[in-house]
């Protein structure tokens, strides 16, 4: 007699605590979807403005205002999308396009006429002129390069394919 | 797993003394009765508080106070990503928060909770009640559309129309003659820099004072013999109903701010006359009403005056409740406030509801 009670109690046990465990993966699931209701309006109001940037960032060619007025010997800074740019003049009739933005760092680098190099006063990293190639100082690679092709009455800057 | 949860906690308790907390959880009670409900509305005010805080850093990461106040509104309102719901959100948990307080102050009064040793649990309460009106008209203005303007203009003409020094003090809180740039600059560093100062340390001597004295008995089941009382434990039972009470609240808060969005209307403009039907909030409608019937019974500024004494005087009167109705006993004195409660109550509804009406 006192067995089959205790038997039967135990049965009541098990069943209690899997009807919590129930409960309580069900209070969970429900937890977790209103975590989500609330985070995913709340994480998108908060990526808005990188939303812009990276729209801004897609595009694949830039004509940079008066450009090519731009005489030999000469240079000016321009956005390519979100970042900074820097169109070239050399003296010699070519045009070089770069990223401004430092490989090693991300400071905005600078070209030096006197000298012609690009130098970046965070470092001292120093690049090519012509091809971005990262000369010396600590920059680890060269600098993102743009194809370049000069009308009449434009300069288009344009993202080159192997990206 | 949970040997390193346990020793991560017995650190924890060796320095902070969790353990006291916890017992303290364990050991706190609610007292069970009738009128239990009414225990829910402070944690409810709560709650609204701090979607208030939330949202309102949410939308300090967009808003630019100044002459692009507007422009930045409208920004975040059809610009940004949910922005028009964080705005929404903001304006009815700010409506939903008055109300609750509001219930909460009037059940406060009518299960006498004021009386000895609470006295400073209802100071404080109606600190922080009036700390949120302030809250509600500083926050009012932001948007600078032309309800927000017209809205801030006529409520410092009450203050200006004060004898002495009302009118220069109405000037420099507006930083000018009229509403203007300033006027939002000056409203913004109160919303959001002087208001929480003030309301968070006043907030945490409330709450503190609540954790100290427990719930407060309402006279009937004060009469009762100790052994015919009943009460529940804190911990989990109110604290599980209390969780409850806020999901409710949450789902009432997103169901009318995304289903009524609150709307910006147009800039404001100073040489645009006062669109016609305009009201203030329904929160300051019942004072506005008063200060309109004063201003027809008595023609001129001084309706205005007195309008505003009386309403001041009615308020310190309220106040100092505890004060006067001291007794434990249901004497005269407790009957006598129980009546003034009501004439509030009355005069509240009264008036708000002839102000919609006048409006219509």
């Amino acid at each position: 007699m006192s067995k089959s009670k205790t038997k039967i109690e135990k049965q009541e046990q098990d069943d209690l605590l899997s009807r919590r465990g129930f409960a309580s993966a069900a209070l969970g699931g429900v937890g977790l979807c209103y975590a989500a209701a609330v985070s995913y309006p709340v994480y998108r109001y908060l990526s808005a403005p990188v939303e812009k940037s990276a729209a801004a960032a897609a595009v694949t060619s830039v004509t940079p205002p008066d450009a090519v007025k731009l005489p030999p010997g000469k240079h000016m800074m321009f956005k390519f999308g979100a970042r900074p740019a820097l169109l070239i003049h050399h003296k010699d009739g070519t045009w070089a396009a770069l990223d401004a933005v430092c490989t090693h760092l991300g400071c905005t680098v600078q070209y030096e006429t006197e000298n012609d190099r690009i130098f970046c006063a965070c470092h001292g990293g120093i690049y090519d002129a012509k091809t971005g190639k990262n000369i010396s100082g600590p920059p680890p690679r060269p600098l993102g390069k743009y194809a370049v092709t000069v009308s009449q009455d434009a300069v288009v800057v344009t993202r080159e394919k192997q990206g | 797993m949970k040997s390193v949860f346990a020793s991560v906690f017995n650190w924890m308790d060796a320095r902070l003394g969790l353990q006291d907390l916890l017992h303290l959880a364990q050991k706190k009670t609610v007292p069970v009765h009738r009128q239990t409900f009414w225990y829910y509305w402070g944690g409810l005010s709560l709650f609204f508080f701090l979607v208030q805080a939330f949202t309102g850093v949410l939308l300090l990461l967009y808003y630019r106070p100044g002459p692009e106040a507007y422009e930045s509104v409208r920004q975040i309102s059809f610009d940004t990503n949910f922005g028009w719901l964080i705005r929404s959100a903001h304006s009815w948990a700010a409506n939903l928060m008055i109300l609750a307080i509001f219930i909460h102050m009037f059940s406060v009064f009518f299960m006498k909770a004021y009386r000895q040793p609470r006295e400073f649990g209802w100071w404080s309460g109606m600190g922080l009640l009036l700390l949120s009106m302030v809250f509600g008209f500083s926050g009012y203005l932001l948007p600078m559309n032309e309800l927000a303007f017209f809205a801030t203009k006529v409520g410092l003409e009450i203050p200006a129309s004060f004898p002495l020094l009302g009118a220069k003090m109405a000037s420099l809180v507006r930083g000018g003659l009229d509403v203007n740039e300033y006027t939002v600059q000056r409203f913004f560093a109160l919303h959001v820099v002087i208001l929480p100062a003030l309301f968070l340390p006043l907030l945490g001597f409330h709450l503190w004072l609540v954790q100290k004295h427990g719930n407060a008995l309402p006279p009937e089941e004060e009469d009762k013999p100790e052994a015919q009382r009943r009460t529940m434990p804190f911990f989990p039972n109110f604290f599980a109903k209390d969780l409850a009470m806020w999901l409710i609240a949450l789902n009432i808060l997103a169901l009318l701010a995304s289903l009524f969005p609150w709307e910006l209307g147009p800039i404001a403009d100073s040489l645009k006359p006062a669109p016609k039907g305009i009201h203030p909030e329904w929160y300051f409608m019942s004072s506005f009403q008063v200060l309109k019937i004063f201003g027809q019974w008595f023609p001129g500024a001084s309706g205005e005056v007195i309008g505003m004494t009386l309403f001041t005087l009615g308020l310190v009167l309220w106040i100092l409740v505890p004060l006067y109705d001291t007794s434990r006993k249901s004497g005269e004195r407790a009957r006598n406030a129980t009546y003034f409660g009501l004439l509030a109550l009355g005069i509240l509804v009264v008036t708000t509801t002839w102000g919609y009406l006048a409006i219509r």
